[in-house]
């Protein structure tokens, strides 16, 4: 429940973090304690990334850093300095959704919609890097991330519709 | 699956009318444009954090507030001194240092005399930003005396267990309703004793009693509980962006809380981030957000942390049971009487309609038809976090189901019956409906066998048992786990319903614009639920209108009709009749207009889908979107007849309405570990016409979802100093991808006979439905052990220690 150790001391100098965020550089100044999930969403002002838990349990603050997907929550923003971020916002490519999206949307993968960010980021990992997962590893490669709505059954279904549906440019690829 | 008719398309390829429907809300939460409350800024709005106690019962001697106030970026610390002192021109107390409860209870907004749970709220501070406040908790100083807590509700009403609720003069831990009982009967409890008296004394019953604990839970909504408020100064406006499923029901009772004229106050609920039951209640949290913009004139958000959210706001169950059923050897069901120790924690916060107040818990008599049933529950006070009623359980008729059809099981396995058999035995048949139950329910509608069989047919029942025989002979422990649960849902009736004396009606409100595309605006909240969707359907069975031309608008009491709000499985049979029904009126008002417009009387018309046409020349007609533009022109009308489309209803439902279901569940035990795996799940739910097939089987998934954790995770426990043991994720553990299975649909259609569609609600039927049939089936696989019964959560610990004929009770940290 605490954030830092107390201090009756004014606060830390700020320092100046610079990142690069769905492909734009983006350079803000924050406390050096400040966590990356604070820090896009406070901060830089992306808001589809999710704080949820403090405990790295529920997954609703996943996004990308180098091409990995992280807890933001478990980050300091100063460690993403110099690094590439993409989150949720940067799933849309020139106005056309990603395969996830549509999977999530056309395999009702969502109902409240709070882990659906973190769970779209993972999933596009997981076929980045294994364009035909079984259920199981889909299951196991979502298992860090927490759902309450969702019993998990049509998140597996949309990842796998995005699996059968890949994008023209992952087909190039 | 569905056995709708096949609605016909709209232009965009949605049905008009009930079927599967991609959902409208969808397109803003994949691109990451969900508007939570956290996602709330307002122009120099503050943030703030509150001070929790560390014990679960002591006196705070003094609060030192001095370093925190010299924080530099602290504008404020509040603490229950302060509050003391703001007078409250209001009927509820004279100060802002307690409020009311949702159950005619007192609740401290901030800690004055004593703190009553581990989490309580003591001091509340508002910075420039969240990580300043949260650092100006820890300069805070609170000098407390410690007193012994009561952790254990079996021992709280013990001669000389300390008194918790000393603040009303009380001298044990008994707890009072509005009524003035201290323990709540329902059913014939003269009737019930004889018919078991008789049952022990006759060598042809027999009588089995069982004592069943459904032991503390917590809904755990990912999104936490929050609000932004703000008053302005200028025109005495207060907005709240706040986590409510009910933001009509909140914005009176701050009315009465701050004193605030009801008019000023604007609560808005933007985007929820699941709800379960845990943002119906009023929590200090939000008390003093609204306080802090009194104080400092600016927008303060006040946004809790999981570990805050766990052990704070409202918990679900903790009832201790004790059931007895008595049965004829041939498997007839004679008679059940229940007591139970209920558990509300440090202030009756339970929220729930006020006529019984243990809630739906009386439904417990359960799907079959025998002729006694009895209740008693004892309500008491613990050093626990206030709450009891949330997490998808219909006011508790998850506890009612969990021990009628645990019962049902400890019954078979005293007959030596299969269970499945037993429960053919004495479901109630099609001809009993509409049927009173023993203790007055009047269940609307149900053919109960038939869902059963398709449950049975779908699992391949007869296989899975042989499976199970050819496994036991091997030493494999496999067990299959029947539930068959009757919910009564969409509280409800006026005559006997309602929430601090807010009747459980709700109004809505449909306008037609003049190019015939509509608004219509709710009173009922989604937290994932689908109402921009599944209402358009609703009205777009109704009158013929695209789903895609139908706005609607909820979430916000500025721009919608009071209404109670979305728990308790009641937007549908509440709000979805109130939005037929409101349907209907235009239609009406549609064929005045029609008339006028093909010179013919009102009574001359006939409707199909979208469109009045003259009887007997189908040409000769007028589609919706015609009149609506007719309506608003310069048509001659008839006198009596005011043009527009536009419509208002209030719905006051005759009746509660019924949904049931079977569940099946298979699972594995590994006897060395304790490990529980479920391997299948089953759920047949008849909850009468489906509007959206696809949102009803998402609810159901995630309801099964709570069941297996529920069953074998999840649990908040305490240890006998008082401290909160799954007061974050790393304790409280929640059901991942990796425990749940690919779940096995099936559906029976029984509409109900009073609701205008014929719906019934189904969002917490797999909730309700599923912990029993994990735990049946946990049973079932202990069996070869001679294990009758183990409490949830059937953890590997939990199990193993039943497989060694020691099972420990899971409620405590003591052996």
């Amino acid at each position: 429940m605490r954030f830092a150790v107390p201090s009756n001391q004014a606060k830390e100098p700020d320092m100046q973090v610079t990142m690069t965020i769905n492909g734009e550089s983006v350079t803000k100044e924050c406390e050096p304690r400040t966590l990356l999930v604070h820090f896009i969403r406070d901060i830089v002002g992306l808001r589809g990334t999710h704080w949820g838990c403090d405990t790295s349990n529920c997954g609703t603050c996943v996004l990308w850093v180098d091409g990995e997907p992280v807890k933001s929550c478990t980050m300091l923003a100063a460690m993403a300095d110099g690094r590439e971020v993409r989150t949720v916002e940067g799933l849309e490519q020139n106005g056309q959704l990603d395969p996830i999206q549509e999977g999530f949307r056309e395999c009702h993968g969502l109902q409240c919609g709070f882990c659906t960010p973190g769970m779209m980021m993972t999933g596009r990992w997981i076929l980045d890097n294994n364009p035909n997962p079984s259920e199981e590893e889909i299951r196991e490669g979502i298992s860090g991330q927490l759902c309450r709505c969702t019993g998990y059954h049509n998140i597996v279904k949309s990842i796998q519709w995005a699996a059968e549906h890949p994008a023209e440019n992952e087909v190039k690829a | 699956m569905t056995a709708v008719e096949e609605a016909p398309l709209s232009p965009a390829g949605n049905p008009i009318g009930f079927g599967n429907m991609k959902r409208v809300e969808d397109q803003r939460f994949i691109r990451g444009e969900g508007n939570y409350v956290d996602d709330v800024n307002l122009p120099g709005m503050l943030h703030s954090a509150i001070l929790r106690s560390p014990y679960a019962h002591a006196r705070i001697k003094s609060i030192d507030t001095s370093a925190a106030e010299a924080l530099p970026g602290v504008v404020a610390v509040i603490t229950g001194k302060t509050l003391e002192g703001i007078p409250r021109p209001s009927l509820l107390g004279d100060n802002f240092a307690w409020m009311p409860t949702l159950s005619y209870d007192t609740q401290a907004v901030l800690a004055t005399d004593k703190v009553r749970f581990q989490g309580q709220e003591v001091a509340f501070v508002v910075a420039t930003d969240r990580y300043i406040a949260k650092d100006a908790l820890e300069l805070i100083d609170v000098d407390y005396e410690q007193l012994e807590p009561v952790m254990d509700a079996k021992k709280a009403m013990e001669p000389g267990a300390p008194v918790i609720r000393d603040d009303k003069g009380q001298t044990d831990n008994s707890i009072t309703d509005v009524h003035g009982h201290k323990t709540w009967e329902s059913g014939n409890a003269i009737g019930t004793a004889e018919a078991i008296a008789q049952a022990e004394n006759d060598p042809n019953c027999v009588v089995v009693t069982q004592e069943i604990m459904y032991p503390r839970v917590h809904p755990a909504p990912m999104e936490t509980c929050g609000s932004v408020s703000y008053l302005d100064k200028v025109t005495g406006q207060l907005t709240m962006y706040t986590t409510s499923q009910a933001p009509h029901a909140h914005r009176t009772v701050y009315a009465m809380v701050a004193g605030l004229p009801e008019h000023k106050i604007r609560i808005i609920s933007p985007d929820v981030g699941g709800g379960f039951g845990n943002k119906v209640g009023v929590y200090p949290g939000y008390v003093l957000s609204v306080i802090g913009t009194i104080v400092t004139g600016k927008p303060v958000k006040w946004m809790e942390d999981r570990g805050e959210n766990l052990m704070s706001t409202s918990f679900a169950r903790d009832y201790h049971m004790t059931g007895t059923i008595a049965a004829t050897k041939e498997g007839k069901i004679l008679a059940v009487d229940v007591d139970v120790l209920a558990d509300h924690g440090a202030f009756n916060g339970v929220a729930q309609p006020t006529n019984y107040p243990a809630g739906f818990f009386h439904i417990f008599s359960g799907s079959y038809d025998y002729p006694h049933a009895h209740c008693k529950v004892t309500p008491v006070y613990t050093n626990k976090a206030p709450g009891g009623v949330a997490y998808a359980c219909s006011f508790r008729i998850t506890e009612a189901v969990y021990l009628i059809e645990r019962l049902v099981d400890c019954l078979a396995a005293e007959l030596n019956m299969d269970p499945a058999e037993l429960r053919l035995k004495n479901l109630l048949r099609p001809e009993q409906f509409p049927y009173t139950s023993p203790t007055g329910w009047e269940y609307d509608s149900g053919e109960y066998e038939k869902t059963m069989r398709v449950a049975m047919e779908i699992a391949g029942y007869d296989e899975l048992r042989k499976e199970q025989e050819e496994k036991r002979a091997r030493g494999e422990y496999m067990g299959i786990g029947f539930s068959f649960f009757t919910e009564g849902v969409g509280a409800g009736p006026r005559k006997d319903m309602d929430i601090l004396g807010l009747g459980m009606a709700d109004g809505i409100e449909l306008r037609v614009h003049p190019t015939g595309k509509a608004v219509l605006r709710l009173s009922v909240q989604s937290q994932g639920q689908a109402h921009e969707t599944t209402y358009a359907q609703i009205v777009a069975h109704e009158l013929g209108i695209n789903p895609e031309d139908i706005e609607v608008v909820h979430g916000d009491t500025d721009q919608t009709p009071f209404g109670l709000g979305t728990y308790g499985s009641r937007s549908t049979p509440v709000s979805g009749a109130a939005a037929a029904v409101v349907s209907r009126k235009v239609k009406e008002r549609a064929r005045q207009v029609a008339a006028a417009a093909l010179e013919c009387s009102p009574d001359d018309l006939e409707w199909e889908l979208g469109r009045w046409f003259v009887k007997g020349d189908k040409e000769r007609g007028k589609t919706i979107t015609e009149i609506a533009l007719l309506s608003h022109g310069s048509l001659e009308l008839p006198e009596g007849v005011e043009g527009h489309l536009d419509a208002t209803a209030v719905y006051n439902p005759p009746n509660l309405t019924y949904p049931y279901g079977c569940y099946i569940c298979v699972v594995d035990v590994d006897p060395g570990t304790g490990q529980v795996k479920v391997r299948r799940f089953i759920a047949v739910d008849d909850c009468g016409t489906r509007i959206n097939p696809m949102v009803v089987e998402g609810q159901v998934h995630g309801g099964l979802a709570d069941g297996i954790g529920m069953a074998l995770m999840e649990l908040i426990a305490f240890d006998e100093d008082g401290n909160n043991l799954g007061g974050s994720f790393m304790d409280y553990l929640l059901p991942t991808a990796m425990e749940c299975p690919t779940y096995e649909l099936g559906e029976t259609v029984t509409p109900s006979p009073h609701h205008p569609i014929g719906a019934k609600g189904v969002g917490e039927s797999a909730t309700v439905g599923s912990p029993p049939a994990v735990v049946n089936a946990v049973m079932d696989a202990l069996a070869p052990f001679g294990v009758r019964h183990a409490d949830m959560p059937l953890t590997p610990a939990n199990v193993w220690r039943a497989i060694q004929g020691n099972p420990i009770r899971v409620d405590m940290a003591v052996e």
